[in-house]
C-alpha cells in the first residue's frame, strides 16, 4: 500500500523525523544514563545486601532482584519491538524500524540474564540448575524467538527489507507468546509434581518490595538508554547523505 | 478467485507428479527418524510406548520442516512466484493454495502411515484414532505456520537452517497439545479438550498465516 | 489529482517516484507519463536501477516514496523479467496454460498459435528443460501474443535471442504500439523503431 490507511497526527509525524529523534534523544540520553546508574546501583545493593532475608528461602531469594527485572524486561521489550515494527509497517516510518532493530540485542541479553539467574535461583531451591518449569521453559522459548529475529535481521542484506521482515516476525511472535506461555504452563502442571514456582509474589513487606521496584525502573532506564544510543547510531549511519546531518554540530564540531 | 487457487493447486500437483521424489522424501524421513529411536535409545516396549506419542509428533514436525523450505523457494528461483504475485488476486490466496498442496504432499501421507508407525513404537492400538485425529488437525497447522517462515526466508542464503530457527518457537504449542492428546488417549483418558485446542490452533493459524506470509512474500 | 482531457490515452503515470537500495538513492523525483502507442526505452548504466524501476511499475517492488498510477481501470500489465517465470518440468504448452490461467483462460489452439508466432512450432510438448536459452525466452514471450495486455513491461527481452528473432521481436513491439498498447523496456541493444522514446535514468540519479 502506498498510502497509509490511518492518518498520522502531526506530533506523531514529527516524532518520526530522524533529525528530531537525534536531537531530542541526545538531550534525554545522559538523563537516562544517570537514572539507570543510580536506580540500579541503589536497588541491587539494597536488595542483595541489606533487605531482610526471606524466612522460607533464606538469602538465596535475593537473586530475585536481578531475575525479576530481567524477566519483565525480556517480555516487554519483545512487545515493544513488535509495536515499533507495526508502526513502521503501517505508517512506513523508517525510524520505527531503527528503534525495533535497537531492541533486539538488549532484549535477548535480558532474556539470557533471566535464564541464568533463574537457574542460579533454582539450585538452592530445587537442588538442580535447570528444571523444566513453566517460567524457565517459556523464557527459553522467548530466547529462541529473539535468536530468530536476530538471525533474520542479519541474513537479509537489504536493510529496508530486513526491517520489514523482522517486523512481521516480531508481530507474529508476539501474537504467539501468550499461546506459548499458556501451553507451556499447562504442560507443566501435567508433569511437574513440585508446587514451588519462581514467581510467588506474596504480599511483601515494603523493604523487600522497594528494592525490586528500583531495579525494575532502573532496568527500564537502561533499556531506554541503549535504545536511544543504538537508534541514534543508526541515524548517523543511514542519514549520512542528508544536509541536516552534514551541518550538524556533532559532525562539524562547531 | 477460486479458479485462481484451483489453477495453482492443479499446477503444483502436476509438478509433484513430475518429480515424485518430492513426495517420498518427507515420508521416508518420518519413518527413518522413528526407526532410529529404538536403535538409539532402547527397544524396550515399556520405554518406547511411554515416549511414542512425543516421538511420533516430533518426527512429524521434522518431516514437515524438511519440505517447507522448498515451498516458495523453487517458484522464487525461476521467477514464477513473481508472476503469481502479479495476478489480480490477493497474495493470501496463493499462500493458501500452496500450503494446501504442501499438506497434501507431506502431511497427509504421514497421517495415513501413522498406524504403522504406532505399532513400531508400541503405542496402544486404542490411541491410534487419537493419533490420527491429532495429526489431521496438527499437520495443516504446522504447514501454515511454517509458510510464514518460508515466506520470510525466500531469497535469503542459508534459508533452511534459519527457517527452522524461526518456526520452532511457534511450533511449541502444537507439539505440546498434539503429543499430550495421544499420551492421554494411551492412558485411556478423554481427549476432547486437547482436540478442541488443536482445532482452535488450526483455525487461528488459518486466520493469521495467509496474511503474514502474503505480506512477507511481497518484500 | 485531476487529469487533463487527453488523459484518456494515459496508461501509466508516475508521481515523484523514488527508489533506495540499502543506503544509496538510485533515482528520485521521477515524473513521467506513458500514453497509448508509446514505446519507452529505459536506459542507464549497470546498477542504475532499470530493473528496479520496471519492478516498481509492475508492483513487485515496494514503493516507499512517490506513486505509481494506472489511471484507466482496465489496464492490464504483462511483466516479463530477467527470470522467465517458467517451470522447467512442465512443457511449453503447460507453462503457457497456467500463466494465461492466472487472469483468464486459454484454449490449446490459442496457445499453439502463440507458440507458432514466436517460432516454436513443433516444440509445444517439449518440457522447458529441454529447450535452449533462446527458446525458453521465446516461450516466455509467447505470452505477449496469448494474453491481452495493454502495457508490456519487458526486462532485457532480446537476451539470448538470435538476429532474426530480434528483428521479429521489434516487429511485435511495433505492432503492439500501433494497436494502442504501450511498451516499457530495458535493453542494451538499440531499438530501430521510429516511435521510441528514451528515458534516461541517470537524469534522476543523485549527483
Amino acid at each position: 500500500m502506498t498510502q497509509s490507511i490511518w492518518r498520522m497526527p502531526r506530533w506523531f509525524h514529527q516524532m518520526g523525523s530522524p533529525k528530531w529523534f537525534y536531537d531530542f534523544g541526545g538531550i534525554l540520553q545522559p538523563w537516562f544514563a544517570v537514572a539507570a546508574f543510580v536506580l540500579l546501583t541503589w536497588g541491587v545493593v539494597w536488595g542483595l545486601a541489606y533487605a531482610p532475608a526471606d524466612y522460607q528461602q533464606g538469602n538465596s531469594f535475593r537473586i530475585m532482584y536481578v531475575h525479576v527485572p530481567a524477566a519483565i524486561l525480556s517480555q516487554s521489550i519483545f512487545l515493544g519491538m513488535a509495536v515499533a515494527g507495526a508502526i513502521g509497517l503501517i505508517w512506513k516510518m523508517k525510524l520505527a524500524f531503527m528503534v525495533a532493530r535497537s531492541c533486539i540485542a538488549i532484549g535477548a541479553t535480558f532474556t539470557i540474564i533471566a535464564l541464568l539467574t533463574g537457574a542460579i535461583w533454582g539450585k538452592p531451591t530445587w537442588g538442580a540448575y535447570w528444571v523444566w518449569d513453566a517460567r524457565l521453559t517459556s523464557t527459553l522459548v522467548l530466547l529462541f524467538l529473539y535468536a530468530g529475529v536476530m538471525a533474520l535481521n542479519q541474513a537479509i542484506s537489504e536493510r529496508q527489507v530486513a526491517g520489514k521482515a523482522t517486523a512481521i516476525l516480531a508481530i507474529v511472535g508476539t501474537i504467539n507468546i501468550p499461546i506459548i506461555k499458556y501451553s507451556v504452563e499447562w504442560w507443566n502442571t501435567l508433569h511437574q509434581s513440585s508446587s514451588f514456582t519462581l514467581t510467588s509474589k506474596p504480599s511483601m513487606p515494603a523493604d523487600m518490595y522497594l528494592p525490586l521496584l528500583l531495579t525494575v525502573l532502573g532496568s527500564y532506564c537502561l533499556f531506554a538508554l541503549v535504545v536511544l544510543m543504538r537508534t541514534r547510531t543508526q541515524i548517523l549511519q543511514t542519514q549520512s547523505g542528508t544536509s541536516w546531518l552534514a551541518q550538524h554540530r556533532d559532525i562539524t564540531g562547531a | 478467485m477460486i479458479k485462481f487457487m484451483l489453477a495453482i493447486v492443479r499446477r503444483d500437483i502436476l509438478l509433484v507428479a513430475r518429480q515424485p521424489a518430492e513426495m517420498i522424501n518427507p515420508l521416508v524421513f518420518f519413518v527413518l527418524v522413528v526407526a532410529l529411536f529404538p536403535l538409539g535409545v532402547s527397544p524396550e516396549a515399556s520405554l518406547l510406548s511411554e515416549v511414542a506419542a512425543g516421538v511420533i509428533w516430533v518426527a512429524a514436525m521434522l518431516a514437515t520442516l524438511l519440505s517447507l523450505e522448498l515451498l516458495f523457494k523453487l517458484d522464487h528461483d525461476d521467477g514464477s512466484l513473481e508472476q503469481l504475485l502479479l495476478a489480480p488476486y490477493p497474495s493470501w490466496t496463493l499462500v493458501l493454495a500452496k500450503v494446501f498442496v504442501h499438506w497434501l504432499v507431506s502431511g497427509l501421507p504421514l497421517i495415513l502411515i501413522s498406524p504403522l508407525i504406532a505399532t513400531m513404537l508400541f503405542l496402544p492400538t486404542h490411541a491410534v484414532p487419537a493419533l490420527m485425529l491429532s495429526l489431521l488437525l496438527g499437520t495443516p497447522t504446522l504447514s501454515l505456520l511454517g509458510a510464514i517462515g518460508a515466506a520470510l526466508v525466500t531469497g535469503v542464503r542459508g534459508g533452511g537452517m534459519l527457517l527452522t530457527l524461526l518456526i520452532l518457537p511457534l511450533y511449541v504449542p502444537v507439539i505440546i497439545f498434539g503429543s499430550s492428546s495421544v499420551a492421554a488417549a494411551a492412558q485411556g483418558m478423554a481427549v476432547d479438550g486437547y482436540i478442541a485446542l488443536l482445532a482452535a490452533m488450526f483455525v487461528f493459524a488459518l486466520m493469521i498465516t495467509p496474511w503474514a506470509a502474503g505480506s512477507a512474500l511481497k518484500l | 489529482m485531476s487529469f487533463p482531457s487527453s488523459a484518456i490515452f494515459h496508461l501509466l503515470c508516475t508521481d515523484d517516484l523514488a527508489c533506495e537500495r540499502d543506503l544509496r538513492v538510485l533515482y528520485s523525483g521521477l515524473n513521467f507519463t506513458v500514453k497509448a502507442g508509446e514505446l519507452w526505452h529505459i536506459k542507464g548504466r549497470n546498477g542504475a536501477g532499470k530493473t528496479t524501476l520496471l519492478r516498481q511499475l509492475a508492483g513487485l517492488h515496494p514503493v516507499d516514496t512517490g506513486k505509481v498510477l494506472y489511471p484507466r481501470h482496465a489496464t492490464k500489465v504483462i511483466y516479463i523479467g530477467h527470470k522467465l517465470g517458467l517451470k522447467e518440468q512442465l512443457t511449453a504448452d503447460e507453462n503457457l496454460s497456467w500463466l494465461a490461467g492466472l487472469d483468464g483462460s486459454s484454449t490449446q489452439q490459442q496457445r499453439y498459435a502463440a507458440l507458432e508466432k514466436v517460432g516454436l512450432r513443433g516444440y509445444e510438448e517439449n518440457t522447458v528443460a529441454q529447450l535452449s536459452a533462446g527458446q525458453k525466452r521465446r516461450v516466455a514471450l509467447a505470452r505477449l501474443h496469448l494474453c491481452k495486455g495493454n502495457i508490456w513491461l519487458l526486462d532485457e527481452p532480446f537476451t539470448s535471442i538470435d538476429q532474426q528473432g530480434i528483428v521479429d521481436e521489434q516487429d511485435w513491439l511495433n505492432q503492439h504500439t500501433l494497436a494502442g498498447g504501450a511498451v516499457l523496456m530495458t535493453s542494451h541493444q538499440e531499438i530501430s523503431l521510429p516511435q521510441v522514446k528514451i528515458l534516461d535514468l541517470s537524469q534522476y540519479a543523485p549527483l
